[in-house]
């Protein structure tokens, strides 16, 4: 006996359905599942770096507080100031920039590796310390990781960057902007952009990526050091 | 799919399996955004800050 042809349409058409539906839902899926992640960008890996900044801050104002403990010791005094080292992944001053807001402060970490990235921006291992002739470098993300750096192109010549060490408080003031290629390593030169040149003067160099959500290119901000206030006794 | 998921959630009623698909939709949430996404996101280059040759 023959079935009958209306049948085996609709049962065909039932199982395309059913392939249409699953590969529907699939879809929407992971649609959903991808705007999970891009939230998780923006403000997932910023709750870790939260985190990380609390702590690295407090360990700065720890350091700070014992610094002074030891100036006022009479013994300690005279002996000159030691710089302590500063170990991959620690934090070595605070960094704030009073014309992205008064509460803009980001403890800086030591090193510019991935993991130290995700704790804060990050100083350039070998570049010159806050406050030392040459470049002090940094580097911070500008999009995910609480974005320290997403509004650096915003600053505008003689706006000031204050760094605060242990030992000092060192203000720069911005020079310029630039946009360069990933492999434009003369940013970071002890002279930004000029790497023979031995320097005379102290600068600043942040770095960060652009355009924004893009790793084509680097957004480059130079100052260069205004004043030096030390460290109330 | 949903709907295959729908028949083998617990519960008889539909009030025990909306409360049984909302677990499920949770925990899946947070596997991904605390074990799955965290393992993915080095391998986005959406954030590159250093300059190197």
């Amino acid at each position: 006996m023959a079935i009958p042809r209306v049948r085996i349409i609709a049962e065909y058409s039932d199982r395309v359905r059913a392939i249409l539906r699953t590969a529907g839902e699939l879809s929407i899926t992971a649609g959903v599942i991808m705007m999970l992640f891009c939230a998780y960008l923006l403000w997932g890996t910023s709750a870790y770096t939260a985190r990380q900044q609390l702590l690295l801050q407090q360990q700065l104002a720890e350091e700070a507080a014992e610094a002074a403990k030891k100036a006022q010791d009479v013994a300690e005094r005279d002996k000159k100031p030691e710089i302590p080292k500063i170990e991959l992944g620690g934090a070595l001053a605070l960094l704030r920039i009073p014309s992205l807001g008064r509460d803009y402060r980001y403890a800086v970490v030591e090193g510019v590796d991935t993991e130290h990235l995700k704790r804060g921006p990050g100083h350039y291992p070998g570049t010159a310390m806050p406050g030392q002739l040459g470049n002090f470098v940094v580097s911070g993300h500008r999009t995910t990781y609480s974005a320290p750096f997403n509004r650096i192109d915003e600053l505008q010549r003689g706006d000031d960057i204050v760094v605060e060490a242990a030992e000092a408080r060192y203000t720069y003031r911005v020079t310029s902007q630039d946009i360069v290629q990933p492999d434009e390593t003369e940013v970071v030169a002890p002279v930004p952009g000029k790497p023979d040149i031995t320097p005379t003067r102290s600068f600043i160099t942040l770095l960060t990526c652009h355009p924004e959500y893009s790793a084509a290119q680097r957004l480059i901000v130079y100052g260069v050091l205004r004043e030096t206030q030390e460290r109330k006794v | 799919m949903y709907g295959w998921i729908w028949r083998k959630l617990p519960g008889a009623t539909t009030t025990a399996r909306v409360v049984a698909a909302s677990v499920l939709a949770a925990v899946t949430a947070a596997v991904l955004w605390y074990a799955a996404f965290p393992l993915l996101e080095p391998a986005v280059p959406l954030d590159e800050v250093t300059v190197r040759k």
